[in-house]
């Protein structure tokens, strides 16, 4: 028989593990009801623009890809998108297509990481990787080279895998040679079969059935599987340009974080990430991930927060067949970089960072100086969601003792693979039943 | 199971792994090692790795071996460190936040209470030291590996080296030396570029030359360091003092070396527009 849980209590989870950064978790239960639950960020907070003031438009691409070591390559991107924005420079064709190339590197190495390393482990009642791969080594290996495909897809175009050296306004200091590339598209041949393999090995997990009706927010672009730049849509509507971003999202600043929360001005809290851009874009996904998509039951009405692990798995299909396609259509571009003269005036730019949309912007004088920087990254963004989703998951199950609930809560904030290092300017988790 | 305290039975070290101010990059570099992660776990106890989702004893044990990113920003973090340096038998520091105090270091040139409110709206909710410092400013250390991020490669060979319990070989000398063991053309020389590789630890295997960029420091100063030189051959190749001054204060500002050279303060900003 079970035991009955206490009319109160307080959970607590004081470091959050298998996340990145730094947080905690806090649920309050009083005379048998939910009264608070707390997704905290104590991560210190570095000042980041704060201390961009004053210096040059060219530095933002590599002084904010050290906000996170996961996505640097996002930060990259929104940064060069909002430079350029202010300078009036549009970087496309194979530059863009370059970046793209990047970008894909960064998706795979992210999103396999989540997968493998932090996520699958909750599904299979294990503690971490290192024991899942006590049983099922072949399976963590596989995971393992997957993600080494995508670091290097980052060190060959990027010139390292965290923090990549060759990424300018602009464009790159310099471009590989088709002869460089080559040998990633024999290893992307690999790679794809195996996150094909991922996304029927995941779809067969075991999911609660849970969903939620919450506004889901992503980057579309007309012929792509959005991710460097596009218009802001959302499933209710929204559909803005990235100057309009800063108009219709407020930040706002809570005791217990030193992440901001976001929320749509008039609507709320929203969801970025892979279950947004797939219940927007999954049409504009490439044949292979659409059929994988279709094999493993997923479709743009997928709302369980707990199949965002298909989801990501997809998106590696995605990442794969995409990088793949760049690769064989790939012509060196003539010049490395566009020229980028700087102006006085204000620029913004977005992109599809691996866990949603990141949105820069900065005002410059007309020698390029650096006046004013905002960054909103997607974590930032989704905490207000992740603490509704949580609060209505805790409130469901308060029927569980202490430790199934705290490790099943614990699992319902890694459903959105929150960054928090990207998040503080933004986990611990505490249940409180007194 | 061992406490980590003297053994009598053979068995795998203890390995920590601890966060302070940090983008995670160094720490994940550990992840990255995907063709030696798992040999690794099977060669040393990955004890306290919270990211990785080792939580073993919660990070209250004893550690033949810490590895400590981040640097020190707030009251609660310079207690933690020396508690960790107290439960360790050796501590490496991994990157430019821990050995330099990082980007956020640039605090330490300025107001932090105007920084606080240029992000946040309610500074009252925040605490935060005035500085970003190195954890050597705060507890002994054994090991500094530099860079932003540390190279896979010298991480590799800390570990190993606790592994087989000896100390690990990494060397100290100048960009400029793996520059010309990569057999790169001077980027300085060739093409007039500025490059801070004349005055830069080694470790990265002169990545941006070979990507016909200049050294951007992320490593830090090299053990003996000319910056004066360094400095002049940047203006020579056209920078101004301002950006002179921006180049050598950016990911190890708060170096030893650097830290007294600032000699410009940055422009004042105009009141935030948004």
């Amino acid at each position: 028989m079970t035991h009955r849980p206490p009319a109160s209590r307080t959970l607590k989870v004081d470091a959050l593990a298998r996340v990145e950064g730094e947080g905690a978790m806090h649920v309050e239960v009083r005379d048998g009801r939910l009264h608070d639950v707390q997704l905290r960020i104590y991560e210190p907070p570095r000042f980041f623009e704060a201390f961009l003031r004053g210096r040059r438009f060219t530095e933002p691409a590599d002084i904010t890809a050290r906000i996170c070591g996961i996505c640097p390559v996002a930060y990259q991107m929104s940064a060069c998108a909002a430079v350029e924005d202010a300078c009036g420079v549009t970087v496309d064709g194979p530059l863009r297509d370059l970046r793209r190339l990047l970008y894909c590197g960064e998706w795979i190495e992210s999103h396999a990481l989540h997968l493998y390393l932090l996520h699958a482990p909750d599904f299979l009642g294990y503690e971490n990787a290192i024991a899942l791969a006590a049983d099922h080594r072949d399976r963590v290996t596989a995971g393992l080279d997957l993600k080494k495909v995508g670091n290097e897809i980052l060190e060959v175009v990027g010139g390292r895998a965290i923090h990549p050296v060759n990424v300018k306004i602009g464009g790159f200091y310099r471009v590989p040679t088709p002869t460089e590339l080559r040998p990633l598209a024999e290893r992307l041949r690999t790679a794809l079969d195996t996150a094909i393999d991922t996304v029927a090995w995941v779809a067969g997990f075991e999911f609660p059935e849970v969903g939620h009706a919450l506004e889901l927010v992503a980057l579309s672009h007309p012929t792509e599987y959005a991710v460097v730049g596009g218009r802001l849509r959302s499933t209710e509507g929204l559909d803005i340009a990235s100057h309009e971003f800063a108009d219709r999202v407020v930040e706002s600043h809570v005791e217990h974080s030193t992440a901001l929360h976001a929320h749509l001005l008039e609507r709320g809290e929203y969801l970025v990430g892979p279950m947004a851009r797939f219940a927007l874009n999954a049409d504009r996904l490439g044949p292979e991930a659409a059929a994988a998509a279709a094999a493993a039951g997923l479709d743009p009405s997928e709302r369980n927060p707990f199949r965002s692990i298909v989801v990501r798995a997809v998106e590696l299909v995605q990442a794969c067949s995409e990088a793949l396609r760049i690769i064989e259509g790939y012509e060196r571009p003539d010049r490395p970089a566009v020229e980028v003269t700087p102006r006085a005036g204000v620029g913004t730019g977005w992109t599809e960072a691996p866990r949603g949309t990141l949105w820069h912007r900065y005002e410059l004088d007309d020698d390029g100086t650096i006046l004013d920087a905002t960054i909103v990254p997607p974590t930032s963004q989704n905490q207000p969601a992740i603490e509704h989703d949580l609060f209505h998951f805790v409130e469901g199950n308060l029927h569980l003792d202490d430790d199934e609930l705290r490790r099943r809560s614990e699992q319902v904030i890694r459903n959105y693979d929150p960054c928090i290092s990207c998040a503080t300017h933004f986990l611990d988790l505490t249940v409180d039943r007194s | 199971m061992s406490d980590g305290t003297d053994a009598a039975t053979p068995r795998r070290p203890r390995v920590a792994v601890w966060k302070f101010a940090s983008c995670d990059g160094c720490q994940l570099t550990l992840l990255d090692c995907e063709d030696e992660l798992l040999a690794v776990a099977d060669r040393v106890e990955l004890a306290y790795f919270l990211e990785a989702g080792a939580v073993g004893d919660g990070g209250t044990g004893t550690y033949d071996l810490s590895l400590v990113e981040g640097s020190i920003t707030t009251p609660h973090d310079a207690e933690r460190i020396r508690d960790v340096r107290a439960r360790s038998k050796v501590l490496v520091t991994i990157g430019a936040c821990a050995t330099a105090g990082g980007i956020q270091a640039l605090r330490n040139f300025a107001d932090v209470e105007e920084f606080v409110g240029i992000v946040y709206a309610q500074p009252q909710f925040i605490s935060t030291l005035g500085t970003s410092t190195a954890i050597a400013d705060h507890v002994a250390v054994d090991l500094e590996l530099r860079g932003c991020p540390i190279d896979r490669r010298q991480l590799l060979a800390v570990v190993a080296a606790a592994a087989a319990g000896r100390p690990p070989a990494v060397r100290g000398h100048s960009v400029c030396l793996e520059c010309k063991a990569a057999g790169n053309v001077c980027v300085t020389v060739a093409h007039g570029t500025p490059c801070l590789g004349p005055m830069t630890h080694a470790g990265c295997g002169a990545l941006c030359p070979s990507y016909a960029r200049g050294c951007y420091g992320c490593f830090g100063p090299s053990e003996a360091p000319n910056v004066t030189a360094t400095a002049v051959e940047l203006g020579r190749r056209g920078m101004d003092p301002h950006e002179v001054d921006l180049a050598l204060h950016t990911f190890n500002a708060w170096s030893p070396h650097l830290r007294e050279v600032w000699h410009q303060p940055p422009p004042t900003p105009p009141e935030a527009t948004s």
